[in-house]
């Protein structure tokens, strides 16, 4: 039927100011904590704010100097390098390629072996980051952790020796269940139908990826992409390993702003760096919706 | 042998061979998962524990040094105090909020609803910490566990929102046209016959929502100053960051405690509900 | 007193759709009265307006005599039985009968009672503990049906109630409701785009279209007189022949001209056409003779394909180039290619003009004269 007025959904005859009020407490709490929030950062950005001294009580106007000295900022641009790396090495690559890799092999593996492998790779996503974070100090040791030990390389503390390989290894093994997870369902609703036919017509197993399933799961490997890009960007646990050490060789972006902006005091130029990363949230999130939409047309 | 005979024995080698080369391939994905977990299987138990895993000769010492730690069992109790009010908020709100714009045609509904989620993707707890973290201490509420409870629930909410009106509007309308043609008012038709039927939406919801602020470490760390008002993510953390020796025995009998609700509430809702939450987002 | 009258009701939509349209209707007190029409034309936006769920943009609505037009849908005092029946899920049998009794406050034990008493009337006392989940669909519109009755109302709302059941249960399940209908004497309005349920069950019907209503009347009014050409296409198991004509005559009488062929004027439509009238002759199959010997103001033609309807057949003769149906008793059937002549059974046949569809006829001489609607198989 065509376009139906208010009344006709409100089943339960709420009506609009009953409506207004079921809606306003849920709105009040994202608007203070969520978009308030990233409005001041606007502000706040171009102020010399500071938590102590006398910025802290008398914030001047500073303009555009905070974003200057951040792109000035050697350090900052270290933490940039470092986040790209860490996205493109844990997630891009890391995840998606061990999320589909892992999705891929269990189809054809018996159920019990199945869910063993996706239980152990769900725990490590759903277990807290903190426990998390040291289950990883213990395994990489201070000298003497297991990995150590299986690989008779006693007295290599790897998260000092190698700290941005660690957190990549890391974030790889605590976000490939989400991955996984995806293309399972991707690969699930590859019609067989779609793969008999190929097998029957004598394709390799490589030739059924390239030729029947890949066309089906490409959109989902975009999506999927930016996806846990976003996330792994916005994500804290460096600090829970490494606290962006040693001498900031593993300080990604929001290890930086801690360090600098909480740490340090400087909450106006803190401010000014948590724009730009929101406002590289904005691209990639901007980018996902549209690809959702083209998705679904 | 006849050509045919060893053609057909190099087959099944190189079956055997590719058979061989896909388990190994796959024990060492398992064992590249399991090992750090091995340790907080083991260590926990274990009277001498180090940081390489070994087996443990059994022992619940360790539980009890962790009962005679008061930061350990206090950090717990504010663990569930924090979770448990975002939980209770992001239901609470989310699920009127998610009715009211499942039911009701509000102008720019559609529209609020995306920038909602877009919003909750964008503004993530690291990309605002400066800005929260000054608004709390503008508003009086560093080192107040309301005050996590609160900024954890103004990020949740989006997406709870989100899942729980689409779980609403795939609910027909029907039920609560017939109790509200048999006399039922508004708020009576919520409680008969709304509030049952979307139980295990809610559930779902409730669990996730405390699920997240469990394992939340950032929000508390920053806004919390009061080791004693500090839930067991960030007092975890100092454990084993202070200087000098960690204690192993505390902190292994401390994350298991700590990760097993975690785990319980996974086991409940895919078992209960079967409803599988690829980090908030159905697929 | 519970009769249901509607004056210039009327619903619509923002965005300019026209859902009801200037209705005006009164169905008695007592009345089991089908609203049928295809689906878009209102009838089910009607029923709701009626149970108060959506808002009448303007017109009346009386319920009993008492105003009801702005009444809240729980004061209407009429209770709704939906296409899914609406059956709570996470409450058992009783709890759902006596659902409008705990609204209305009645206590525990008391209402429970009551379910129970309403539910041994349905045959449904087996099935007290159980989920609407664990009932057939059969049990499942009997639970609705008996939570609509405990409530007591002046009206029953049914909003196609049969469509949700298998075919055989269906026919069942009419017989069985019509039945209820008559002990309870409760005034019903239920809506269906199913033409032969509403000839089989309902008392009075209307048939809608695009908001309107194109004719009142109890069935067999509405299968032997349908008063314009929708409803003539509308209602019949078979589709009525619409063949056009024009009326030529002499001083001695007119009659109607199909080409050719000379055909009488039918008896309802005695006295009322002029010569030079350009009309529609419409005849059921089921009232067109066939055979396979020539007769006079018959249509010559060639039969082109019988269908078996079981203890008859559908025969489809070219005429020319309009393809004519008439119904043939078993052992009759011409054979394809055969030549044959259809004739209109003159006490049957209808006349439409052809301008606006509307039926040319006299008012009927006596009430009693039809009231049967055959069954066709």
């Amino acid at each position: 039927m065509a376009a139906r007025s208010a009344d006709v959904t409100d089943a339960a005859g709420l009506g609009r100011v009953r409506a207004t009020a079921f809606v306003v407490p849920a709105l009040l709490l994202v608007g203070a904590f969520l978009v308030f929030p990233a409005l001041w950062t606007l502000y706040l950005g171009v102020t010399d704010y500071r938590l102590t001294g006398l910025a802290a009580a008398n914030p001047q106007f500073v303009g555009l100097q905070n974003y200057v000295t951040a792109i000035g900022d050697s350090q900052f641009r270290n933490a940039l390098w470092l986040t790209i790396l860490f996205v493109l090495g844990s997630a891009i690559i890391g995840q998606s390629f061990m999320g589909f890799g892992i999705a891929w092999t269990v189809r054809s593996v018996p159920r019990l072996v199945r869910g063993v492998i996706e239980t152990l790779v769900l725990l490590a996503w759903i277990l807290p980051s903190s426990v998390v974070a040291f289950l990883w100090i213990a395994y990489l040791g201070r000298g003497d952790g297991t990995l150590n030990t299986l690989l008779q390389t006693q007295g290599t503390d790897w998260l000092l020796a190698h700290p941005m390989q660690s957190i990549i290894v890391f974030n790889t093994w605590r976000g490939t269940a989400f991955s996984m997870l995806l293309f399972s369902a991707a690969l699930n609703a590859v019609p067989p139908s779609q793969l008999e036919t190929a097998r029957l017509a004598g394709a390799s197993t490589l030739q059924q990826f390239r030729d029947v399933v890949f066309p089906h799961i490409r959109g989902h490997v975009l999506t999927n992409t930016l996806l846990i890009s976003l996330w792994t960007f916005n994500d804290f646990s460096p600090y829970l390993l490494t606290a962006g050490g040693p001498n900031h060789a593993s300080e990604t972006l929001p290890v930086y702003i801690y360090n600098s902006a909480l740490y340090g005091g400087q909450l106006g130029y803190g401010s000014a760096i948590s724009l730009i990363m929101l406002v590289i949230n904005l691209v990639i999130a901007l980018f996902y919706l549209r690809l959702l939409k083209e998705r679904r047309t | 042998m006849s050509v045919k005979d060893s053609l057909a024995a190099d087959h099944i080698v190189a079956v055997m061979v590719r058979r061989v080369l896909f388990y190994t391939l796959l024990t060492l994905v398992a064992a590249f998962f399991a090992l750090p977990l091995l340790w907080l299987v083991f260590t926990p138990f274990d009277s001498t524990p180090g940081l390489a895993v070994k087996l443990p000769d059994f022992t619940l010492d360790n539980f009890r040094l962790l009962r005679g730690n008061p930061y350990a069992m206090s950090s717990l109790k504010n663990s569930v105090l924090i979770s448990g009010g975002t939980m209770v908020m992001v239901v609470v709100f989310g699920a009127l909020a998610a009715y009211a714009l499942s039911r009701v045609r509000i102008p720019g509904r559609d529209a609020l609803l995306y920038s909602l989620l877009l919003l909750s993707s964008i503004v993530t707890g690291t990309a605002a910490m400066v800005p929260i973290f000054l608004l709390m201490f503008q508003l009086n509420l560093i080192d107040s566990r309301t005050g996590v409870s609160l900024v954890l629930t103004g990020g949740l909410l989006p997406a709870a929102i989100f899942i729980l009106k689409d779980f609403m509007d795939s609910t027909p309308r029907s039920y609560e046209e017939s109790a509200r043609v048999f006399g039922a008012s508004p708020l009576q038709v919520l409680r008969h016959v709304v509030l049952p039927i979307a139980r295990p939406g809610l559930a779902t919801v409730a669990v996730w929502a405390m699920v997240n602020a469990w394992g939340d470490f950032l929000i508390a760390f920053i806004l919390l100053r009061d080791p004693e008002k500090s839930p067991a993510g960030v007092v975890m953390y100092t454990f084993y960051n202070e200087g000098g020796q960690a204690n192993l025995h505390l902190i292994s009998a401390f994350s298991l405690l700590y990760a097993i609700p975690v785990v319980a509430m996974y086991l409940f809702v895919s078992r209960r509900y079967g409803f599988r939450f690829y980090g908030g987002i159905k697929s | 007193m519970a009769s249901i009258e509607m004056r210039g009701l009327t619903k619509a939509y923002p965005g300019g759709v026209t859902a009801v349209d200037q209705l005006d209707l009164t169905i008695a007190d007592g009345e089991f009265f089908a609203l049928l029409g295809p689906s878009g034309c209102g009838k089910t936006t009607l029923l709701r307006t009626i149970a108060g769920l959506e808002r009448a943009t303007s017109g009346t609505l009386l319920l009993g005599g008492r105003d009801v037009t702005t009444a809240a849908p729980g004061k209407r005092d009429v209770a709704m039985v939906f296409q899914d029946y609406a059956l709570f899920p996470h409450m058992n049998v009783t709890d759902n009968i006596a659902y409008p009794l705990r609204i209305q406050k009645v206590a525990l034990a008391e209402r429970r009672r009551k379910a129970h008493e309403t539910a041994e009337g349905l045959g449904l006392a087996e099935l007290m503990d159980r989920r609407p989940g664990q009932l057939s669909g059969g049990q499942q519109q009997r639970v609705a049906l008996a939570r609509a009755i405990a409530y007591r109302p002046q009206v029953f709302l049914f909003d196609e109630p049969l469509s949700n059941l298998d075919a055989r249960l269906r026919l069942e399940a009419r017989t069985f409701l019509k039945r209820l209908q008559g002990e309870l004497g409760v005034t019903t309005v239920f809506v269906t785009h199913d033409q032969a349920e509403a000839l089989a069950m309902a008392d009075r019907m209307a048939v809608m279209e695009s908001g309107r209503i194109r004719q009142v009347g109890t069935p067999s009014d509405i299968f032997h007189r349908p008063a314009n050409v929708f409803v003539a296409n509308f209602i019949g198991s078979t589709p009525m022949n619409l063949l056009p004509a024009r009326v030529a005559g002499t001083a001695a009488g007119l009659h109607l001209m199909l080409g050719d062929v000379r055909l009488r004027v039918p008896v309802m439509a005695a006295g009322l056409l002029h010569e030079d009238d350009e009309v529609l002759l419409g005849s059921r199959p089921e009232y067109t003779d066939l055979s396979v010997d020539q007769r006079p103001d018959s249509l010559p033609g060639t039969v082109a394909v019988v269908e078996n309807l079981g203890a008859a057949a559908l025969v489809s003769v070219e005429i020319g180039d309009l393809m004519v149906q008439a119904v043939v008793p078993e052992g009759d059937e011409p054979r394809v290619g055969e030549p044959a002549w259809l004739t209109p059974q003159n006490a049957r046949a209808l006349v439409y003009r052809r301008a606006d569809g509307i039926l040319v006829a006299n008012e009927p001489e006596s009430p009693a004269a039809e009231r049967t609607v055959p069954v066709t198989a």
